[in-house]
């Protein structure tokens, strides 16, 4: 029985015999890695169907079957991390979920072109405000392309591009750039600073 | 503003204040959404947790398919 666990939660009795049949020592833990792996693949179904788009069925279901054999692994390799702040279904459900969003992300950009260079065109397209509404338009969006140029460091330039304007999947560009979601959102959260305090400067925020 | 270059104003620069980081999002998301299912005061309990969710349309996505997912097997 797993006794690592964090003494703040009373785990309730449905995570409490998940913990104890995935135990290694358990006799019921190869029924038990059967019957979570099912709920793995029940999850990444469900986000497969809802984002697959143009994806067929048979390469949907191989990524959700891929989904669901990784999140497994993750799951059982992070098991101690459960702190029973929620059910551990609920917990265990979230791995499944991410590697199937991810998993659809990368396969609908398989063979899209990321444009990483936009130092040359205008950074930021305009959407074609209305004559009454042109000035402050123009006048909010010239500033934050100026701040863009200005303030920003190429690599932060070319993230925040990428994935505020162009709608390239931060997973995608993870992938792209060989780094991972969590690096490039801090790279974007250090630029979105920078164009905050460059715009408050010019008191435009 | 048109609402296309409000949207995009909004991406460019992010939600205000602070928020959480993506591996701390996840790590957070399972009890945010319980939190969120029960009612139970869920951004005042994990604070940044909705500023990181404007911000970030991935971990967005993954928020929205968990909440999807655990509320159709309640």
């Amino acid at each position: 029985m797993l006794v690592t666990m964090s003494s703040v939660h009373l785990l309730d009795p449905e995570s409490q015999a998940w913990l104890d049949r995935l135990d290694p020592s358990s006799a019921e833990r190869d029924a038990a890695v059967a019957e979570l792996h099912a709920l793995l693949l029940k999850a990444a179904r469900f986000e497969v169907s809802r984002r697959r788009g143009s994806i067929g069925a048979a390469e949907g279901e191989d990524l959700a079957q891929q989904s669901a054999d990784d999140a497994l692994v993750a799951v059982l390799r992070r098991l101690r991390d459960f702190r029973g702040d929620s059910r551990f279904t609920t917990w265990a459900y979230k791995f499944a979920l991410l590697e199937a969003g991810v998993k659809v992300r990368r396969r609908a950009w398989q063979g899209r072109e990321v444009q990483l260079e936009p130092e040359s065109w205008a950074l930021i397209p305009r959407g074609g405000a209305t004559p009454h509404e042109e000035l402050e338009t123009a006048e909010l969006l010239a500033a934050l392309e100026e701040a863009m140029r200005r303030e920003l460091t190429p690599h932060q330039r070319r993230v925040l591009v990428a994935v505020a304007i162009q709608d390239v999947p931060i997973d995608v560009l993870a992938e792209r750039l060989d780094t991972t979601r969590g690096a490039l959102y801090k790279t974007i959260h250090a630029a979105r600073r920078k164009l905050r305090a460059a715009l408050a400067a010019r008191e435009m925020s | 503003m048109t609402a296309f270059d409000r949207r995009l104003a909004g991406r460019l620069l992010g939600p205000e204040g602070p928020e959480l980081t993506c591996e701390q999002c996840f790590d957070q998301l399972d009890r945010y959404v319980e939190l969120e299912l029960s009612g139970d005061r869920a951004d005042e309990q994990v604070p940044g947790m909705r500023a990181h969710l404007e911000g970030c349309p991935a971990c967005d996505e993954d928020h929205a398919s968990l909440l999807a997912f655990v509320s159709a097997e309640r």
